[in-house]
């Protein structure tokens, strides 16, 4: 007879744990399926390679390739409904008929979340674009999730309110794509995370029902708070499909300066100082480093600093005030960059101010332009981590060293190891420029930087998600208490296991 | 026969604060005019003005003597003057008129500048006048011909590239023309309108702007200068250009036709 006890006695000191990948057993889109979509979605709305009138491959790459085109994704079908009840017919069909399905927004995901793991159904929410209401007395707006934040914006700027979330991707990415990766981006400083401006969210539920908390109170304490569950969960527990926001009141003023700083040690000092002296009307404080500055300015991203304010800056400091009085704040910075300049021991070597709006722009240009120059430079591996202020510097250099130490820092191999960030947020993005992705690259960074992150007790995930890139990494941020709830609660949204399979967990 | 001493190069760049060619225009109820409230910078082309002058002066050196900076405006339009010194130029003069008085007109402008550069004549002149080809706000791109005119100097406008040599008193300066580009060759004193494409104007630096707040703006009034500023034309309406008309999505090649006709656009007979 088989003993159960004398298995159980084996050692179970296998550390670190690692969680065996569990893809569900899932069925394929197939023309039957597609007999019951046509029923409920015109053939404007549905994409797909299979026959009878199967559409081109082509028509379905930009769907099942990510913004990197670092994951490649085989589905034969994207849909793109309409209504929210389009959406709930369609995921109710595919949980009874057992069809992953992938949730996708504007795909500017860098994780690889929104993009199949193999050929599960992409559900687009891009024909879900419009604005639902605005209340400009309360700044409430309540929008379909397929919205593109840029346009959002755009929505706003007459009423006198601006968006909380700001970021590269405004122009492509989806208000429901940003709450469903809890975007942090350039305003997080100002206005907070999604966790606390998102009011209410309606959400398809895996099984097909509708969950509604699209309610507009800024106070609501009746119980568990479940749209917090889908701010951040990847579309892993359902296809969020509307979204109620707090916005804010547009500043009546902006202002930007960027700074050259001789060194790196200086951030945190001048961050302390300009904290002090701008106090409430800080909106940005972001962190450039000198290589990756200079592969903004190399791919065209803004209007480069002239020689002499770049010569001898190790890194450059992105200051941004808003607020309501234009004299005021001016005075504000105006008194803060004498004092900069003035001081005995300088902080900062130079700097210029934005004297217009067009070079307000341009400077946030570079910023902005950032993440796009690493790509045209090569083949980014990007690692947005959360680790203590003074170590952002330390973890680029010593991630440098270590791509040394393996011979890989040479052309074919590694170019770039570069670093910027919300230094207000304490998130950096480590960028890493290969020239192409190799395992070997992918073997001598991971799970070596994960590891180092885990050293200074920081995040392996600051804002960009965890996708599939790094569901095998989860356990460097999360215990496994904490894993074991999560893998409890996905099982208890989605038994099945339709909803973005093979994302977030491992 | 010896070569006359070379004279230095005295260059004035005239500079107006408009509102920001990013804010969106909001006609007045009134329609008499629009909302001036509202962020307002250095006129777009102006901008390129100085700092095509600031580029002079870091090509010839110590040929150029001096960059002067004027503006004709009310009390706030000294932020734009300290723009153009924080950009390099050396000094400014300011011809104030008072914040409720009515834009001044390209002749009234030309005129205040004809002043100026007599009242510059006893401190070595001007030689080159650089400035924009138009104003943003009123659009009306008269000003540096009429100055020219009133000087009786050669002119060189729309400018894309400008080449001066200061022994030989003269400039070549490329043009921007319908057909493709012209170049002309000017006798000093010369004025010079800029077009987009002369130059990219530099972020002002913390050092420079730092400097230019100790450099001098020298105030004057119209009636320093004997001008009248007065309109000549009286503004009748102003209104918004028509609002688009956002267009539709089609669901098949049929639907786009039948729009078409109910557009009455017809096929066209072969
Ligand atoms: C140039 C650039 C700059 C960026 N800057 C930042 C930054 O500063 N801060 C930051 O946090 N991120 C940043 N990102 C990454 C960021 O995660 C995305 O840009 C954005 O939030 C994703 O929105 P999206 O609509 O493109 O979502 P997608 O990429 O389509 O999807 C992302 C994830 O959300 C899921 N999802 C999408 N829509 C829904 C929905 N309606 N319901 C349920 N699940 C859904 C997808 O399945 C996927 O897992 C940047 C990306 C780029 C390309």
């Amino acid at each position: 007879m088989f003993l159960v006890r004398s298995v159980s006695r084996t050692p179970v000191l296998r550390a670190p744990r690692r969680w065996a990948h569990s893809f569900p057993q899932l069925n394929s889109v197939t023309e039957h399926d597609l007999d019951y979509f046509r029923k409920i979605l015109p053939p404007s709305a549905i994409i797909t390679t299979l026959p009878p009138n199967p559409s081109p491959e082509s028509e379905l790459e930009p769907f099942n390739n990510d913004w990197m085109n670092k994951y490649h994704g085989k589905s034969t079908t994207v849909l793109k409904p309409r209504t929210t009840k389009e959406v709930s017919d369609i995921v109710k069909w595919c949980n009874d008929r057992h069809i992953g399905i992938v949730p996708q927004g504007g795909n500017t995901g860098l994780v690889g979340g929104s993009v199949p793991v193999k050929d599960e159904l992409i559900i687009s929410l891009a024909n879900m674009s419009k604005v639902r209401s605005f209340d400009d007395v309360s700044g409430i707006l309540v929008a379909d999730a397929g919205c593109i934040l840029q346009s959002l914006s755009d929505y706003l700027a007459p009423h006198n309110y601006v968006f909380p979330l700001d970021l590269g991707a405004k122009g492509s990415c989806q208000i429901g794509g940003n709450v469903s990766t809890n975007a942090g981006g350039l305003r997080l400083l100002r206005y907070g995370s999604l966790h606390g401006t998102v009011l209410g969210l309606e959400v398809v539920l895996p099984d097909g029902t509708v969950l509604d908390q699209l309610t507009s109170l800024r106070k609501d304490n009746t119980g568990y708070d479940l749209k917090q569950l889908f701010i951040g969960s990847e579309g892993t527990l359902g296809i969020v499909t509307g979204v109620s926001i707090l916005t804010a009141p547009a500043p009546q003023a902006t202002n930007n300066v960027m700074l050259a700083l001789p060194k790196f040690e200086n951030v945190l000092p001048l961050f302390k100082e300009v904290k002090r002296q701008l106090s409430e009307i800080l909106s940005a404080f972001e962190f450039i480093d000198r290589r990756v500055y200079d592969l903004a300015i190399k791919h065209g991203q803004g209007r480069a600093l002239d020689a002499e304010e770049t010569e001898g800056a190790e890194c450059f400091v992105l200051v941004e005030t808003s607020g309501g009085n234009r004299e005021h704040d001016e005075q504000k910075l105006n008194s803060l960059l004498e004092s900069l300049m003035e001081a005995d021991e300088p902080l900062i070597n130079t700097g210029v101010l934005a004297t217009s709006p067009a070079q307000f722009a341009s400077l946030w240009a570079i910023r902005e332009g950032l993440t796009e120059a690493v790509s045209k430079e090569g083949k980014p591996y990007k690692y947005d981590i959360s680790v203590p202020l003074q170590k952002f510097q330390e973890v680029v250099d010593i991630t440098r060293e270590h791509l040394r130490s393996e011979g890989l820092m040479r052309e074919g191999a590694v170019r770039h190891v570069v670093g910027y960030g919300h230094v207000g947020d304490g998130n950096l993005h480590l960028n890493v420029v290969a020239d192409a992705y190799t395992p070997e690259v992918e073997a001598a960074l991971e799970p070596f930087v994960y590891e180092l992150v885990a050293k200074y007790n920081g995040s392996i995930s600051a804002e960009h998600g965890i996708g599939v890139m790094k569901t095998h990494a989860l356990h460097y941020s999360k215990n496994a208490v904490s894993i074991d709830w999560m893998k409890k609660i996905k099982q208890l949204f989605d038994p099945n296991g339709i909803i973005n399979p093979g994302k977030v967990l491992p | 026969m010896r070569p006359s001493a070379v004279r230095l190069l005295n260059i004035l760049v005239p500079v107006k604060r408009t509102v920001d060619y990013a804010v969106k225009i909001r006609v007045n109820p009134d329609q008499k005019g629009i909302d001036l409230n509202v962020k307002h910078s250095m006129n777009p082309f102006d901008e390129i003005a100085v700092e095509e002058a600031v580029r002079l002066r870091e090509r010839l050196k110590d040929e150029v003597k001096s960059i002067k900076v004027v503006t004709i405006g009310p009390p706030k339009s000294a932020e734009t003057l300290r723009t153009a010194l924080a950009m390099g130029a050396d000094a400014g003069i300011h011809v104030e008129v008072p914040e409720s008085a009515p834009a001044p007109e390209p002749l009234g402008v030309a005129k205040a500048l004809r002043a100026i550069i007599e009242r510059e004549k006893e401190k070595g002149g001007i030689d080159l006048v650089i400035m924009g080809k138009q104003a943003i706000d009123d659009d009306a791109g008269q000003t540096g011909q009429i100055l020219a005119g009133l000087m009786d100097w050669a002119q060189a406008t729309f400018a894309s590239k400008i080449v001066v040599d200061v022994a030989k008193k003269e400039a070549n300066v490329t043009r921007e023309v319908d057909g493709g580009l012209e170049e002309v060759r000017c006798r000093l004193p010369l004025v010079v309108t800029t077009d987009l494409r002369l130059n990219e104007p530099r972020y002002a630096s913390l050092p420079n702007i730092m400097k230019a707040k100790k450099k001098p703006i020298e105030k004057l009034t119209p009636s320093d200068l004997n001008v009248d500023l007065t309109p000549r034309l009286e503004t009748l309406k102003v209104t918004e250009p028509p609002k688009r008309v956002g267009g539709g999505k089609v669901e098949s090649v049929d639907e786009l036709i039948a729009k078409l006709k109910e557009a009455g656009i017809t096929p066209v007979k072969a």
